[in-house]
């Protein structure tokens, strides 16, 4: 065969491997849909934004206080796990000696592992209580956000750390040639370079914070509201599944369903901005 | 080196591609072999059970599972997880032979056969450090309804209550409900949770809370050593021991659900989880065994 | 790698920063894992790890849940490393950016690592236990980790191609070398530690699973026969000793180390075997 033929066959072949992605997300949305179709059926889409309460075996179905509680916790913990993990993910890389660096390298992929009711417990055990001893009852969205920020953080450093060593040497040595400072190669030189790998890292991170259940469902509360301040409680979407599910049972089960494809929708809409901001960069690629 | 890239992602290919024709030819006999009992077994049980349902049943499940395999070895119990509604769908949509419900079957629930092998008893918790022993119906009342909202009016102590609440569904919720004669939408919780351990913990951790939960589950923590303790209802003690001689009020139920059929195997596992030898595990667990 | 040390203000202040959320991660992962640590470790010998449970895991060990999670593991990378990559070296090798379906593709994939674990175990039941008749069993379990774990691989490794600079491409074309070839003998070689590091995570998210195993590999204890068989992972037997088991609690710290432990393993053999390819690659 010629090697033409096969590149063109390789082509085709990756192409459809690739679908496999796609038909999987169209799958689970499609279940979704399918699943959620009872509830949606009974009451317009609507009510998930004017219903007076989530009083679901009364027929009040208000989703709108979970949709703040996922967006709100996972913008918290993203906003401190970021600087933190990619900080980290600096000291480890340029200024730290290696054995340091070499810990917490490892302490960071152990503790992307760990299954979330670990975390969860040891919110309940440590960050309640210290935040109840400030402001009570504790169990608040201030504890989800710092739950979560431990749930995403070694994500976020390993990311950063493999894309800061992978930026190109000759680069890096022409810039130090030239007598640029520490500072300056990091934020002119390396940081334009790394740019791509820290919005992956972003994203999935971000996903993967918006998605987390059974750890926020601990530390949070889940008092469906609108929260006031971080010190009050909050429910997410995913919490609310996770709460509800073992016993619910026809538009019950439907509006929890409901719950999840809304979270998906929320993140289909970030993941729309997020490629829309990553587009002027594309241009210079 | 070349070539042995080519090989190992070839080799990759080949063993995805062998796995999935494996899939599509095991699909089938697996099916089979799940839930039909052997034809020849006059005497000798044979054959595999799946039960599924509610998480607070299955661990004890698991073990009456264990013990009876081991009494009849030609047998497989296969225990899975995932709340009672899953228990009742899965039997409903014949998945599963078993279903474990942890609540009283509700009327449209008609067409299963109940099997009630134990009750779990509920009570409300606070704790060791507050200065409180007893509490009324009329408290309870007050305080999930947001009434009471400090100590001050219940022993003395200068601290807000953290009131905590079981998720909308729960069937400890439904049961605590119905006996303080309360409707959902009246409560006014500061914590809202789904499971025992979970409102044990932060009792535990939080002086200033009050919960309520499956009284075996607290009997088993406080023998662990954590700071949570009993309140009598109404003077009346939440042991399992009252529990057991029906003398404690807040009750709920635990069921098997099954088919109206004549599955020998599955006849005598349910008969086995009320018979004598059931009746250790099941207090082992905290819950009070019923005798058929 | 080293950079020249300065010392104007915002050198200072990034160093200082630096150190501050390092020594901040240190201490506070540090305390975990102490925590854990002190907590399982006598409940830890040789035999927890070689027996099987007994009274729900409160007595016993854990040899089955350590059997499920090796094959749970094993077959889920079995089945989405290869997809992975070939999607990654679309995705990285053949579009653009701007490209309508390689958009699209990068839509899917966020929006896939972000499906909370419970829905995907309800799928995951629905779909691959139930439509497609395999059954609660390790296969299904496998299957549904596959699909969890394609966007960290997929858009990891993707990364790693993209930051091979171009002039090897331009080198390799220019030398008559196949796009297939180049793609084969140069470029995968060189991400090979962009795969070893998306694998590393996948094991992580992997490991750390509880839902979506729940409805689908399932809670039995027993020892499987196949990956047929119904067995429970190691994270779903802590997560059970911790909310469902009384007095479960020091069997779930037990298991989080060996948790722990295995992680760790199975990532130094990940690193160790990238390292292996790269000395005997050509570059």
């Amino acid at each position: 065969m010629p090697p033409r033929c096969i590149d063109n066959l390789f082509l085709r072949f990756i192409q459809l491997v690739s679908l496999v992605s796609i038909v999987s997300l169209l799958f689970i949305i499609f279940f979704l849909v399918k699943e959620s179709y009872l509830i949606v059926q009974e009451k317009p889409i609507l009510t998930v934004f004017t219903d007076p309460a989530w009083h679901p075996l009364d027929g009040q179905f208000l989703l709108l206080p979970m949709m703040v509680g996922s967006l709100l916790i996972m913008l918290g913990a993203m906003l401190i796990a970021l600087p933190i993990g990619l900080l980290t993910a600096i000291l480890c890389r340029y200024y730290a000696p290696r054995w340091f660096a070499t810990i917490i390298q490892r302490l960071m992929e152990v503790f992307a592992g760990i299954p979330a009711v670990v975390y969860g417990f040891w919110g309940v055990m440590v960050i309640v209580p210290a935040i109840a001893a400030w402001q009570a009852p504790g169990t608040s969205l201030l504890a989800g956000i710092l739950v979560l920020t431990f749930i995403v953080t070694p994500g976020v450093t390993i990311i950063s750390y493999h894309n800061l060593s992978q930026v190109n040497q000759t680069l890096l040595h022409s810039a130090i040639a030239l007598g640029l400072s520490r500072y300056n190669i990091i934020r002119h030189i390396i940081f334009p370079e790394v740019k791509h790998g820290l919005i992956t890292a972003t994203t999935l991170q971000s996903g993967r914070a918006i998605g987390e259940t059974l750890a926020v469902l601990m530390v949070c509360g889940n008092v469906v509201q609108l929260p006031g301040s971080v010190f009050e409680p909050i429910r997410t979407l995913t919490s609310n599944i996770a709460l509800e599910m073992a016993y619910a049972m026809d538009t019950h089960r439907s509006a929890l369903f409901l719950s999840g494809l809304l979270l998906l929708l929320i993140v289909l809409v970030l993941a729309f901005i997020a490629e829309s901001m990553q587009k002027p960069k594309a241009e210079s690629q | 080196m070349k070539t042995q890239w080519r090989l190992f992602f070839i080799a990759l290919l080949l063993v995805g591609i062998g796995i999935g024709m494996g899939v599509a030819a095991c699909s089938n006999p697996s099916n089979e072999n799940h839930q039909t009992l052997s034809a020849d077994t006059s005497n000798a049980l044979a054959g595999k059970l799946i039960i599924t349902g509610s998480s607070t049943i299955a661990p004890v499940t698991t073990e009456l599972a264990r013990l009876f395999e081991s009494r009849f070895p030609a047998t497989k119990i296969d225990v899975q997880t995932g709340g009672s509604s899953r228990g009742i769908s899965d039997v409903r949509r014949s998945i599963a032979d078993i279903g474990m419900v942890s609540r009283k079957l509700k009327n449209s629930e008609q067409e299963f056969q109940g099997h009630l092998f134990a009750t779990d008893g509920i009570s409300i918790i606070v704790h060791q450090s507050k200065s409180i022993e007893n509490i009324t119906t009329q408290q309870v009342r007050d305080i999930f309804q947001g009434k009471i909202r400090h100590w001050q009016q219940l022993t003395g102590d200068a601290s807000p209550l953290t009131v905590i609440h079981k998720a909308e569904g729960r069937s400890t919720l439904e049961v605590f409900l119905n006996y303080f004669a309360l409707k959902n939408p009246q409560i006014k919780a500061d914590i809202i949770i789904g499971d025992n351990e979970q409102a044990i913990k932060l009792v535990a951790n939080n002086p200033n809370a009050i919960a309520y939960v499956s009284i075996g589950a607290a009997e088993y923590a406080i023998m662990q050593g954590s700071t949570i303790k009993l309140l009598t209802l109404n003077g009346i003690v939440a042991s399992t021991d009252n529990l057991l001689h029906e003398r404690f009020p807040l009750r709920r139920e635990l069921n098997f659900i099954s088919r109206n059929d004549n599955n020998p195997l599955k006849k005598a596992f349910l008969d086995f989880t009320t018979s004598i030898d059931a009746q250790p595990i099941i207090k082992e667990f905290g819950f009070a065994p019923t005798l058929h | 790698m080293k950079l020249p040390s300065n010392y104007n203000p915002a050198d200072i202040l990034l160093a200082g920063f630096s150190w501050l959320s390092g020594l901040l991660v240190l201490l506070c992962f540090g305390y975990l894992f102490a925590d854990i640590f002190s907590n399982g470790y006598a409940h830890l010998d040789w035999q927890f790890i070689t027996t099987a449970p007994e009274n729900a895991g409160r007595d016993g060990g854990i040899a089955p849940m350590i059997i499920s999670t090796t094959i749970l593991l094993f077959f889920a990378l079995l089945f989405s490393l290869p997809i992975g990559i070939f999607s990654a070296i679309y995705l990285a090798e053949y579009t653009s950016y701007e490209h309508r379906f390689a958009r699209l593709l990068r839509y899917a994939l966020n929006t896939l690592a972000a499906v909370p674990s419970i829905v995907m175990g309800m799928f995951g039941f629905a779909f691959f236990v139930i439509i497609l008749q395999i059954g609660f069993s390790l296969l299904a379990g496998a299957l549904t980790l596959a699909i969890m774990i394609l966007p960290l691989l997929i858009r990891n490794i993707e990364d790693s191609l993209r930051n091979i600079p171009h002039t090897y491409r331009l080198n390799a074309a220019a030398l008559g070398l196949s796009q297939v070839r180049t793609i084969f003998q140069i470029l995968l070689p060189m991400a090979k530690h962009g795969i070893a590091m998306a694998v590393v995570l996948s094991v992580g998210r992997a490991m750390a699973e509880t839902a979506a195993l729940l409805f689908t590999a399932g809670y039995v204890m027993r020892m499987p026969d196949s990956l047929m068989d119904s067995g429970r992972s190691l994270s779903v037997h802590i997560f059970d000793l911790s909310m469902n088991v009384p007095g479960g609690e020091k069997a779930a710290y037990a298991t989080t180390i060996v948790l722990l432990f295995s992680i760790l393993i199975i990532n130094a053999a990940t690193v160790l075997l990238s390292n292996q390819i790269t000395r005997r690659s050509p570059m």
